[in-house]
């Protein structure tokens, strides 16, 4: 019996999967138990999550914040939401980093909010310091975070606008932050080459900005300072005085009227926070060819079926099963969901969809990999690869297939097959971690060692080299004392979760299952963007010799 | 008798020209096009746009913006009139309307003017002279010396025989300049001084008339009109009362509470007046009412057709345009007296740029959003014309007639300017006429009301909330007019402003937020159509700050601040919190769109969808270089809908903004003064190199007949002068700039 199409939403997707052989089907019962029980355990971890999202937005204590306020200054927040263009979407990362990490200190989101907003018309990466939290200071995991939205930035050629306020490197920690390749240094390092592929470098300096911290500003290609608040010097006052015995005063030092009118360090002398802003904001709007160009995306449209339905597919108990095209569905632009080679290797599912209107290759696991599941996997990578079509894994995998029957059949070489498939093709790959990701499996599906221009984990994720039973048993037979056997397990266990990965920036951040759509809708419209390019040389090669592409914008 | 004529009916001209502008001229052109006669448009540079230009067959430039060198200028028009080929000249009211001279250089050049003869001019123009003439044709005037003795002792003991109070009058002029009322004796010779000073600045003369003043006079005149053939009608009465700077605002027909006897009296002593004259065409008799004592006085005679014609027209169902032409034509008047209609009421209501809260002073600046009641008629509706009764009976029409009851509500629009023109920078600021004609008065002025409601104007200050006001005013209501009612009840119509409701707030401020995403959302990447998601539970926020904005004189106060935080919630919909000085208002999941082009914010922020319409207005580039200019700033004018009241806030810059304007300022030195407003530069009091003292007046400016005087800052030398005498200024422009002099050495 056909029913007539009254209303938009239930009949609606009826009528449509009747005729249209792409869209996916939804064969889940939200009524169940079972569905209901998922749904509450994943809502409870969502839930969580949100409120440790929003302890760490507030960044510092009021005291400090109230400090900022007193001296006329804007939150960090603040001038980041002045900073983008108003109702416009921004993509936080990794807001959850440095949880827990610094026990006793708490240095909420490490001290520094990093993401991708639109300034004037044109996505950026924007880095901003958070001096509500020790003065904006550098521990070893802000390095880390900044250095990220660089290679992000790097990647896809977007802008960096860098909003600092920092004393920079936080001195007990300076094992950590200062000497090692990816550390304090690698921040200038990335400017100098970013200017040089035209990636635009631009900083906005509201207060301090002091020794290693200083180079931030003068490696820009373009800066703004504030006015009797912007301060730049390599040395304080106090290390000026010991040194040399000269007594001076910060703004003589290393003011805004200073450095604007004398050294030449910075380029405009803004009044206040919001001036400097918006002098940022006419920087980015000007910023021509090298602002790189956005790729419109064809008409995109809703899936067929609410998002809120994630919970209940997917909870928190991995042991429990699911079948992945029940969150393509719930992804993908109208549902459709061409699938390629479906009755082959059926515990990993591969097909074309778009999402945002943009074109997208799936490879999302359904159990255990076996070789033929692996085969199938290289197959359509390749596929995806020769059609410039991006990639995203939707992960939820314990691993390869183990035991003699498997590796008489060669899964180690078919896994083979597969991670080298991941590690060299040729589109940009997005990773969500839905449920597991364990072992070989985190390799061959995009894990953080294979470069996705973005990896994002669910609330109930799990990413470890096996599961914690599977480890625990193992050390079990191999470890002979008993006693360290129980805490193991539970170290283990607490090791592998999203909460502690993400505070250690193993991932991008943790994403509610409901914002998956989203969040994967605007990193593909960043992957499809045209860059500016310097000089008119074509793609960035990996590494800088013989790239032949200068030297970047020196501050003159 | 009409019928001796009937046979040797003259036929209309074949062209007119139109030398006017702004709504009469377009009045006139209609009833031109009506009769399928060409009309020729004047336009001065500033008027190269104007609805009349376009509106007319053809049209000539006549010169630059200032009248004298264009709408006043006899020549140019007589020239336009030769090009184009008009025969005759429709002068429609003010500019050369009254003018003898225009109407003889006219006749000379074969043209006709369509008005009085230029002797009628002549004699109504001069106040004393046309005194005497209706004293001697038995048409009462108001006691007083109207001679030429001019000594100041002798017009004192003049005014001491009329009895006090006097009236000190310009014989020459009118607009209610060089006039000075004296209650006391002791008064007399600084009023007489001021009015003199007064009237030989604005009409070149001095001489004054003395006269009784009545305490509670109305203001009561009379249409008539006569043809070339000593045929002369009375189109009734209108009573013009209610007037502010003694000048008029709302005007009615029948004037209300008349006995038939008084009715007829008025229109035979009118008749009597044009008679007196041999007075040809459309003209009004006005008159004096004692509302204490029931008499009337006449007063003057406007030899034109009147702004307020239009109430006429309502009642008696006639184009008074029409009639004019028929008779200029030579043909005598359409009906008999014994034939003209009274049916129902009509009042106009003259929308003025104006701020009755500062004293009805003039505005002047672009319409930038302009939307009117939707008019149900553009002439008068025809009216059953009365049968021919016994002319005993003539001048006595039965005002409550069967036909009354056939009166159906009608909305008359007679405006000269659409969306976007200038108003009262070079000419007069009246923007519109609103004309309403309904069964009897209190509907009429429901229907006024309504129509008011539904009034709307941005850019400049209007006089459209008052009349609101007044067309609801109790007294108004019961027919207690007379001239000084806007005194007698000025708090009844100048209530306490309210702040803007809560819901009004945050429906700006939705405006503000919807009208920024409209600019980002113009490519189809997800990056500019998902909205504002910030993800992990982070709602964007977006704070508006808000100003009350204060244009009201008669109750200052000062102005508040509202901070309303807008939150979008992923679901597209928006939650608010409004921050009043009062207290807070919270509006959870509001859905809001902007509709009407841009122009109105629809949203459930009452709980029902309410449409409010926001208008945006950007300061003057010129503006931005003048720190503490009022006009600095970005303005929203709010019109809930369903309601008179119209809101204006102001969009605050930020401080960086004033910061800035600021140093622009102290870098161009205290020395240099800027015109405040746009305007006219009446005098240059000094020149290059002449030193100045602090305080020193150095610029004189009128703008909208108002003089204000620019004094220097600081002692100094003047190093330049960046205006002449007699131009018109930009707002913001350099007027003087003076070398400040070093202080202490």
């Amino acid at each position: 019996e056909v029913r007539p199409c009254r209303q938009p939403v239930f009949p609606l997707r009826y009528c449509r999967r009747a005729y249209h052989p792409s869209i996916l089907p939804s064969l889940i019962s939200t009524t169940s138990p079972e569905f209901a029980e998922k749904s509450k355990a994943m809502e409870s971890l969502v839930a969580d999550i949100d409120d440790k999202m929003a302890t760490a937005r507030l960044g510092g204590s009021e005291k400090a914040r109230e400090r900022m306020r007193k001296a006329g200054k804007k939150l960090p927040r603040e001038r980041l939401s002045l900073l983008l263009d108003p109702h416009t979407p921004f993509l936080e990362l990794s807001q959850l980093a440095a949880h827990d990490v610094y026990h006793p200190e708490s240095i909420p989101g490490a001290g520094i909010i990093t993401g991708i907003g639109r300034i004037s018309g044109r996505e950026c990466v924007v880095v901003v310091n958070d001096a509500t939290v020790k003065g904006g200071s550098y521990y070893p995991l802000t390095v880390k975070k900044h250095l990220r939205a660089q290679e992000i930035a790097r990647e896809h050629g977007l802008p960096c606008v860098y909003v600092v306020e920092s004393g920079g490197a936080a001195l007990p920690h300076q094992a950590n932050v200062f000497p090692d390749k990816e550390h304090f240094g690698r921040i200038f390092y990335n400017m100098a080459q970013m200017s040089a592929l035209a990636i635009p470098q631009i900083a906005i300096v509201h207060g301090i900005s002091v020794a290693g911290g200083a180079y931030v500003p003068a490696m820009a290609d373009e800066n703004i300072i504030v006015r009797e608040q912007g301060r730049i010097f390599l040395a304080g006052p106090p290390l000026v005085k010991a040194a040399t015995g000269e007594a001076v005063d910060e703004e003589t030092l290393g003011g805004g009227q200073m450095h604007s009118s004398e050294s030449g360090v910075t380029d405009h002398l803004a009044r206040d926070d919001e001036h400097a802003i918006a002098i940022a904001r006419g920087i980015i709007s000007d910023l021509g060819q090298a602002g790189g160009k956005e790729v419109p995306a064809t008409a995109p449209e809703d899936p067929l079926y609410s998002a809120s339905e994630l919970h209940g597919i997917v909870g928190t108990d991995l042991r429990q099963a699911f079948d992945m095209r029940d969150v393509i569905a719930r992804i993908v632009d109208g549902s459709r969901f061409r699938e390629f080679k479906k009755e082959y290797g059926t515990t990993i599912v591969t097909g074309f969809a778009h999402i945002h209107g943009y074109p997208v290759g799936i490879v999302a696991n359904n159990g255990i990999l076996f070789s033929q599941s692996a085969l199938k996997a290289t197959h359509f990578m390749q596929l995806c690869s020769q059609r410039q079509i991006p990639l995203l894994f939707l992960v939820n995998v314990t691993g390869y297939m183990v035991g003699s029957k498997a590796e008489k059949g060669g899964i180690a070489k078919d896994g083979a097959k597969m991670v080298r498939a991941v590690a060299c093709a040729d589109v940009p790959k997005l990773t969500v971690i839905v449920g597991g990701s364990y072992g070989a499996g985190n390799y061959g599906m995009c894990g953080r060692a294979y470069s996705p221009r973005f990896l994002w984990v669910w609330p109930n994720a799990k990413v470890s080299v096996m599961g914690p039973g599977q480890l625990s048993q193992v050390m079990t037979t191999v470890s002979k004392d008993p006693t360290k056997h129980s805490t193991l397990k539970e170290e283990i266990e607490e090791q592998s979760t999203a909460l502690y990965a993400s505070a250690r920036l193993w991932d991008d951040g943790i994403i509610k299952p409901t914002d998956t759509r989203d969040t994967v809708g605007l990193a593909l419209a960043l992957a499809a963007r045209k860059r500016g390019t310097a000089g008119g040389v074509g793609k960035p090669l990996a590494t800088w010799d013989g790239g032949n592409k200068g030297f970047g914008v020196f501050r003159m | 008798s009409p019928s001796e004529h009937l046979d040797e009916r003259k036929p209309h001209f074949g062209k007119v020209l139109i030398a006017n502008r702004g709504e009469i001229a377009c009045r006139v052109i209609r009833t031109a096009k009506k009769l399928s006669i060409r009309s020729v448009a004047v336009y001065s540079e500033a008027d190269a746009d104007a609805l009349h230009v376009k509106m007319a067959d053809e049209a000539y430039c006549i010169g630059p913006a200032a009248s004298s060198e264009s709408y006043l200028h006899i020549d140019k028009i007589i020239d336009a009139c030769r090009k184009s080929g008009a025969q005759a000249v429709h002068p429609g009211y003010g500019f050369l309307s009254e003018n003898a001279d225009f109407a003889e250089k006219l006749a000379k050049a074969g043209i006709v003017f369509i008005g009085p003869p230029a002797s009628a001019i002549m004699s109504m123009g001069s106040k004393s002279e046309s005194k005497t003439i209706m004293s001697n044709a038995g048409v009462p005037v108001v006691p007083g010396y109207h001679g030429s003795n001019q000594d100041a002792t002798f017009l004192a003991e003049q005014a001491s025989q009329i009895g006090y109070p006097v009236l000190i009058k310009a014989v020459h002029g009118g607009g209610g300049k060089g006039m000075r009322t004296v209650h006391a004796p002791a008064d007399f010779a600084d009023a007489l001084a001021s009015a003199q000073r007064e009237a030989s600045k604005a009409f070149g003369r001095a001489e004054v008339l003395v006269e009784k003043w009545i305490e509670r006079p109305r203001h009561v005149e009379v249409q008539v009109f006569a043809d070339q053939h000593g045929g002369c009608v009375s189109l009734w009465e209108r009573d013009c009362s209610v007037q502010r700077r003694n000048q008029k605002i709302i005007e009615e027909a029948p004037a209300p509470g008349l006995s038939p006897e008084l009715r007829a009296d008025l229109s035979a002593k009118a008749i009597a007046a044009a008679k007196a004259v041999n007075y040809v065409g459309a003209g009004t008799v006005e008159f004096i009412f004692d509302k204490d004592t029931q008499h009337f006085y006449f007063m003057e005679m406007n030899t034109r057709l009147q702004v307020e014609h239009p109430v006429t027209e309502m009642i008696t169902g006639l184009d008074l345009v029409e009639w004019q032409l028929e008779v200029a034509a030579g043909n005598s008047l359409p009906l008999t007296q014994a034939a003209i209609p009274l049916v129902g009421h009509a009042f106009e209501a003259r929308i003025y740029a104006e701020n009755p809260r500062n004293n009805f002073l003039p505005d002047s600046g672009r319409l930038l959003y302009l939307s009117t009641p939707t008019p149900t008629t553009i002439f008068a509706p025809s009216v059953a014309s009365r049968a021919p009764a016994d002319p005993g009976a003539a001048l006595t029409p039965r005002l409550l007639a069967e036909s009354n009851l056939h009166v159906k509500p009608s909305i008359r629009l007679e405006q000269g300017f659409p969306e976007g023109a200038n108003i009262g920078v070079f000419y007069d600021p009246m923007i519109a006429k609103l004309v309403v004609h309904a069964r009897d008065r209190p509907e009429a002025l429901r229907v006024l009301r309504v129509a008011l409601d539904e009034y709307r104007v941005a850019g400049l200050s209007t006089n459209v909330t008052f009349l609101w006001q007044l067309a609801g005013n109790e007294n108004f209501c019961r027919g207690e007019v007379e001239t000084g009612f806007i005194q007698k009840h000025f708090d009844e119509l100048f209530p306490r402003l309210e702040d803007p409701s809560a819901e009004v707030l945050a429906q700006a401020a939705l405006f503000v937020v919807l009208s920024e995403l409209t600019v980002a959302g113009s490519s189809a990447t997800p990056w500019a159509t998902m909205g504002a998601r910030h993800f992990g539970g982070d709602l964007s926020e977006r704070v508006v700050t808000l100003q009350t904005h204060d244009e009201d004189a008669t109750h200052p106060m000062e102005p508040t601040s509202i901070a309303v935080h807008v939150q979008a919630l992923p679901t597209g919909h928006f939650s608010l919190t409004v921050h009043t000085p009062t207290g807070t208002h919270a509006f959870a999941d509001v859905s809001a769109r902007l509709v009407d082009h841009g122009r109105a914010v629809e949203s459930t922020t009452g709980g029902a969808k309410t449409r409010t319409t926001v208008v945006r207005q950007h300061p003057p580039a010129s503006a931005t270089s003048t720190p503490g200019s009022t006009s600095a700033v970005q303005r929203l004018h709010v019109f809930p809908a369903g309601s008179s009241a119209k809101h204006t806030l102001v969009l605050p810059a930020p401080a960086w903004v004033a910061s800035l304007a600021g140093d622009v300022a102290s870098a161009a030195g205290r020395g240099v003064l800027r015109a405040p407003m746009p305007s006219m530069i009446v005098e240059v009091k000094v020149g290059v190199g002449e030193r100045v003292e602090s305080g020193q007046a150095v610029v004189v400016l009128e703008s909208m007949k108002t003089e204000t005087v620019l004094r220097a800052a600081v002692g100094g030398v003047v190093r330049a002068v960046g205006c002449t005498k007699g131009e018109m200024i930009e707002e913001g422009r350099v007027v003087v700039e003076i070398a400040e002099e070093e202080q202490g050495n």
